[in-house]
């Protein structure tokens, strides 16, 4: 089964591709750096990530900490799937 | 007065009042004061002369104010780009304004460093290079910035302050002229009717290569007030949080922002914004049921509708007292400007007439870059001798007391997020794929864009490209603004009868299409 890492990106390559190659979505680069996020572009992102995690982000949480870098997300996802872990690998 | 001349003035008269905040890091006057006399003497010792143009593609930043006010203190002319441009776009804009430096963000190299091969200016600066770049030859900002200032560069009101390119039905970019005095009286009659005051606080998250946000800097700077700098509207959570632990007093938006905010109410549950005074909005109207629930979120503020263009910058504003009374004006003229509509022929129309809106002004352009046809389009004599006026394409009803709705464009231009689409712009760069017979592009009303890019595709026999396809290479050769909410592959176009595409029928089809298609996009 696929990372949420691997999901993720390959939803962002598949919807935001904005003529950058996979290879620039690294684990660390920022979104915004990469101009791949614009504030549209995050509400998809939010939506793909609940339907597809059944997560709920909340409206407080829309923050680049949280969704700004394929890193970022998926300890966040693995935050909020699984509350009461301290640390989870992917 | 110069636009530049404010900034130097609160340099000398209140060095440590605050001037910008940016990533949590905050300016004085004095700081940037400094850092842009330095980048203007490293822009003249490299030969930049007066009136020269500085291309600034850079994403909001201190980097990118500073490179505003130090090209405009070497008596050049500044061409602010938006980040989002594509490599192509980038290229034809240095080339049609003959730029003589580039200055960028190292993070925007995908498209500079494309279009350094197609044109090269004398010199480019750029901001936190990487090691990528060593294949070029640049100055780093850092460097530019940290010198010691040189002698003031003599500047007229008259001079061209910037060129602000804006889409057009063409399909190519057009640069607008502004001179020092038109920015300066622009400015001057924003931000007496906005009342601003050197305590405000003027939250930005609008581009500067829009001279919505542009304007912000300028205005702030004049008054002796603090702009409060983001990046974008991507993270609306943390937009909010910066209004309240910097305390905005001011904040600019348009529709798009103002929508995503409302359809989150969970974001303004932590804050209390009563720090807002001022809300402003532009470049589409908000519709009368955001008006009411963003009073709600922001209880003290008055919240200004208001319409203008690049052309002039602004041209009407709705007293808040009256958006109870006429929610859907966008007002009437402001301060140091006249306004009235035309007939078709140009003749001028009385009150409760339907026209096209002419401006009369000390902000009204030059006239288009070296366009003198297309300048002739907008800029006419005007009812005094030796005078030209503005004709600005939009068609507004004005009813018996002056106030002034907007009915629609009178070329087919799209406003999507607050953004102007040129259809034939995006034809043509549809046109470039191989696989297009034919394509037509139109807007389609829609709650949260205003209008939404609709692409209607005709293939060349046997091609195989799908929606998805398309849409793809739509997000590599266009601002993301630009890119199509839906294209639709269809197996011919309605055609008149001299063979021309007719776009009439096809926004119905487009609406019929959209309420039958699951929620998910570009889904095949």
């Amino acid at each position: 089964m696929k990372s949420v890492r691997d999901q993720v990106k390959d939803y962002i390559a598949d919807n935001f591709l904005m003529g950058l190659h996979d290879a620039a979505i690294t684990d660390h680069a920022s979104f915004l750096d990469l101009g791949i996020i614009d504030s549209t572009g995050v509400i998809e992102l939010i939506a793909f990530l609940e339907e597809t995690y059944g997560i709920r982000v909340e409206d407080a949480e829309m923050v680049p900490d949280n969704l700004d870098s394929l890193e970022s997300i998926d300890k966040y996802v693995a935050r909020k799937m699984f509350p009461g872990a301290s640390s989870m690998t992917a | 007065m110069l636009v530049h001349d404010s900034l130097s003035r609160m340099a000398t008269l209140r060095p440590k009042a605050e001037a910008l905040v940016f990533d949590g890091e905050h300016f004085s006057y004095a700081d940037i004061d400094s850092r842009s006399e330095g980048l203007a003497k490293s822009l003249v010792e490299r030969g930049v002369k007066h009136g020269e143009r500085v291309v600034i593609f850079m994403d909001n930043s201190l980097a990118a104010v500073v490179a505003i006010y130090g090209a405009l203190k070497a008596g050049a002319v500044v061409v602010p780009i938006n980040p989002l441009t594509k490599a192509d776009k980038l290229a034809f804009i240095m080339r049609n304004a003959e730029a003589s430096v580039l200055i960028s963000d190292g993070n925007l190299r995908g498209a500079y460093a494309f279009a350094l091969q197609a044109y090269q200016p004398k010199l480019t600066i750029l901001n936190e290079a990487s090691v990528a770049d060593e294949d070029l030859l640049y100055l780093p900002f850092a460097e530019a910035w940290a010198v010691a200032p040189g002698p003031r560069v003599a500047v007229i009101d008259q001079d061209l302050a910037a060129i602000i390119y804006t889409s057009g039905s063409t399909g190519e970019p057009k640069g607008v002229m502004l001179t020092h005095l038109n920015m300066i009286s622009a400015a001057r009659s924003v931000s007496e009717y906005l009342e601003l005051q050197s305590h405000d606080r003027i939250l930005s998250c609008l581009p500067l290569a829009f001279d919505y946000g542009l304007y912000q800097i300028i205005m702030a700077f004049m008054v002796g007030g603090c702009v409060l700098l983001e990046r974008s509207f991507a993270f609306p959570a943390a937009v909010v949080k910066m209004i309240v632990q910097e305390r905005a007093t001011v904040f600019p938006g348009v529709p798009t922002m103002f929508s995503i905010l409302l359809g989150r109410e969970g974001i303004f549950s932590a804050y209390d914004c009563s720090c807002v005074r001022t809300i402003t909005n532009t470049a589409a109207s908000l519709p009368p049921q955001h008006i009411e629930r963003l009073q709600a979120k922001f209880p003290r503020a008055r919240i200004f509708s208001m319409y203008g263009l690049t052309e002039c910058q602004r041209v009407t504003y709705l007293p808040p007292e009256e958006l109870q009374v006429r929610p859907t004006s966008v007002g009437r003229g402001m301060p140091n400007e006249e306004v009235y509509l035309v007939d078709p022929e140009g003749k001028r129309l009385p009150p409760g007439s339907i026209g096209e809106l002419v401006v009369r002004g000390s902000h009204v352009m030059r006239g288009y870059w070296r366009r003198p046809e297309e300048t002739a389009k907008r800029l006419k004599p005007g009812p005094h001798p030796g005078e030209m006026v503005l004709h600005s394409g939009d068609i507004f009803h004005m009813d018996e007391d002056g106030y002034l709705y907007f009915i629609g464009r009178s070329d087919d231009i799209i406003k999507s997020r607050g953004e102007k689409v040129s259809p034939k712009e995006v034809e043509n760069i549809l046109y470039a794929l191989p696989a297009v017979a034919e394509v037509a592009v139109i807007g389609v009303d829609d709650d949260v864009l205003g209008q939404a890019v609709h692409a209607f595709v005709v293939l060349q026999a046997e091609a195989l490209q799908t929606e998805r396809d398309i849409v793809r290479f739509c997000h590599e050769h266009m601002e993301s603004y630009m890119v199509p909410r839906a294209v639709h592959i269809v197996s011919s176009l309605p055609k008149t009868d001299t063979g021309k595409i007719r776009k009439s029928g096809l926004s119905s089809i487009a609406r019929k299409k959209s309420t039958e298609k699951p929620r998910a996009l570009w889904a095949v």
